[in-house]
């Protein structure tokens, strides 16, 4: 991750409140802009029970993470959710490498350029400043969606294709999969209101990025 | 009654609706609307007029909708989220009213990629169900998007579009629910091939009672060639035309295809009429407007109702 910033405590508390926790903290582009105190000072704030953390350079290394979830691996079994602070590809890595889990991002991502040559072996974030997946089990619309639909998969998904490339997965049916090995259809039925494309990296004119 | 629509007082009266649909030209020749709004003209409460359907360049919708409406139609202006942000989608909304038309289909639109200019950058600011829910907010709070309030709000009957044939099958009575939370008055569904799917469809819809809360009109639409008939099936996104309608089709002389087309869309009417709470019909006989009367008879839906305005 290279700029990412805290959400607002109020749009994750509800979400995470009286569960058990265990937390990735995604260190690898600390040297550039992690906001390791504000990310301290949640940590701290958390009344929920925390049954492990791990600290780690670079959550967007597939193999990497890997070796830190089987290390790890009593803790997050007995975690009902596990907290990602890092930027969108290190939280995909997660929730696709631990479908049984409840994923949920404490951050939004502003900025990756620079570095992802050398780190980011996928790249599923278009590093829109309002991450999304908390509502989708971790798998991002607005960088699969050819659409970037907020409320579902549109009239055109079938046998799993996306209408506009059939040689491309519907990232929708993905999520609904995903959200019902969860148990979380429910999750779907919530209105997600229009988004600020302000905050986005494709906005114009380019928005200053860097905090 | 919320609005001055036709299709609204026709729903609203418990009587069988009947919408047609009118495809605009890729020229600005207004003959060709008037001629084909004449063939609709007493034969359905409303007509749709799309909105640069499968991302071709035509005619606006809000201008052949007006024509219509100079030719004594109510119109339907469809609306997509493909070429407008939500400062466009809130300035047309508002000019469309004003223009004093009185329903909007909402839609997503289909991608770019389909069209004649797939180069085009696609915007898709806003979702269908959130575009619903702005006219919605618009029509009820006198609200614009940003918490603004208007004097004069925009009175529109708001459709939505459905697809109980899409994937994944079990969401597709959610992404229903969710428009009908967002505001919708009406629906209009995707072309019915396949009535069992349908019927099935609309038993998830009656089990969360969104029959109740919304008007269901389902999407019908004759075939005119067999050759028609295996493109819908295999290259048209979303639809689902089984084995069984293509071999009745091919089971006649060439000459009577259209014929045993029509009858067939009929024979569908009639079906999906015995449907508990499908409210009525929405008739798609793209460019092939000719059909609409016969097709409209002999399913016994003339005449149409009648209200002094």
């Amino acid at each position: 991750m290279l700029v990412v910033q805290i959400k607002p405590e109020e749009e994750i508390l509800p979400k995470i409140s009286s569960k058990r926790l265990f937390i990735f903290e995604c260190l690898g582009c600390q040297e550039i802009y992690f906001p390791a105190e504000d990310v301290e000072k949640f940590i701290d704030n958390l009344k929920e029970e925390i049954v492990g953390k791990a600290s780690l350079d670079y959550l967007c290394n597939r193999e990497f993470v890997k070796e830190y979830i089987e290390r790890y691996s009593k803790q997050i079994k007995k975690a009902q959710i596990l907290l990602v602070f890092s930027c969108g590809v290190g939280v995909q890595i997660v929730s696709s490498l631990l479908e049984d889990k409840i994923v949920y991002t404490c951050c939004d991502t502003l900025y990756l350029n620079g570095f992802q040559g050398l780190t980011v072996q996928e790249f599923n974030c278009d590093q829109c400043g309002e991450c999304y997946l908390n509502y989708t089990g971790g798998i991002c619309p607005i960088a699969q969606c050819p659409k970037h639909l907020l409320n579902g998969p549109c009239g055109g998904s079938q046998n799993g294709k996306c209408e506009v490339d059939p040689d491309i997965p519907c990232v929708w049916q993905q999520i609904v999969d995903r959200l019902a090995k969860l148990g979380r259809l429910d999750k779907l039925e919530e209105l997600v209101t229009p988004r600020n494309w302000s905050v986005s990296l494709i906005s114009e004119p380019p928005v200053k990025r860097f905090p | 009654m919320k609005t001055k629509s036709n299709l609204e007082r026709v729903l609203e009266a418990e009587q069988f609706a009947v919408t047609g649909e009118l495809g605009p030209p890729q020229s600005a020749d207004p003959e060709v609307i008037r001629r084909k709004a004449k063939i609709l003209k007493g034969n359905v409460d409303a007509f749709n007029v799309t909105d640069g359907q499968t991302a071709v360049v035509r005619m606006a919708s809000w201008a052949a909708c007006l024509i219509g409406k100079e030719e004594g139609l109510d119109p339907i202006v469809q609306m997509t989220c493909r070429d407008r942000n939500r400062i466009a989608l809130q300035m047309d909304v508002l000019g469309i009213a004003a223009l004093g038309i009185n329903n909007m289909l909402c839609l997503t639109g289909d991608h770019q990629k389909f069209g004649n200019h797939p180069m085009a950058k696609g915007v898709y600011d806003v979702d269908s169900i959130q575009l619903v829910k702005m006219v919605k907010d618009m029509r009820d709070e006198k609200k614009f998007q940003c918490g603004d309030e208007m004097a004069v709000e925009p009175r529109l009957f708001i459709g939505a579009a459905a697809n109980p044939f899409a994937d994944p099958f079990e969401f597709r009575v959610v992404r229903l629910a969710k428009k009908v939370a967002a505001g919708a008055d009406f629906i209009q569904t995707q072309i019915i091939y396949n009535v069992d799917k349908f019927a099935e469809w609309m038993k998830m819809v009656r089990d969360r009672g969104l029959h109740e809360r919304v008007k269901i009109l389902a999407g019908v639409a004759p075939i005119k060639s067999v050759g028609v008939a295996q493109y819908m099936k295999t290259r048209v996104p979303g639809m689902d035309v089984p084995d069984s309608i293509i071999a009745r089709l091919q089971g006649v002389p060439k000459e009577q295809v259209s014929k045993e087309g029509i009858q067939l869309c009929i024979d569908i009417i009639n079906q999906v009429r015995e449907i508990e709470g499908v409210a009525g019909i929405h008739l798609m006989a793209i460019e092939w407007e000719e059909a609409v009367p016969e097709i409209v008879e002999s399913a016994g839906l003339l005449p149409r109702p009648k209200f002094t305005p």
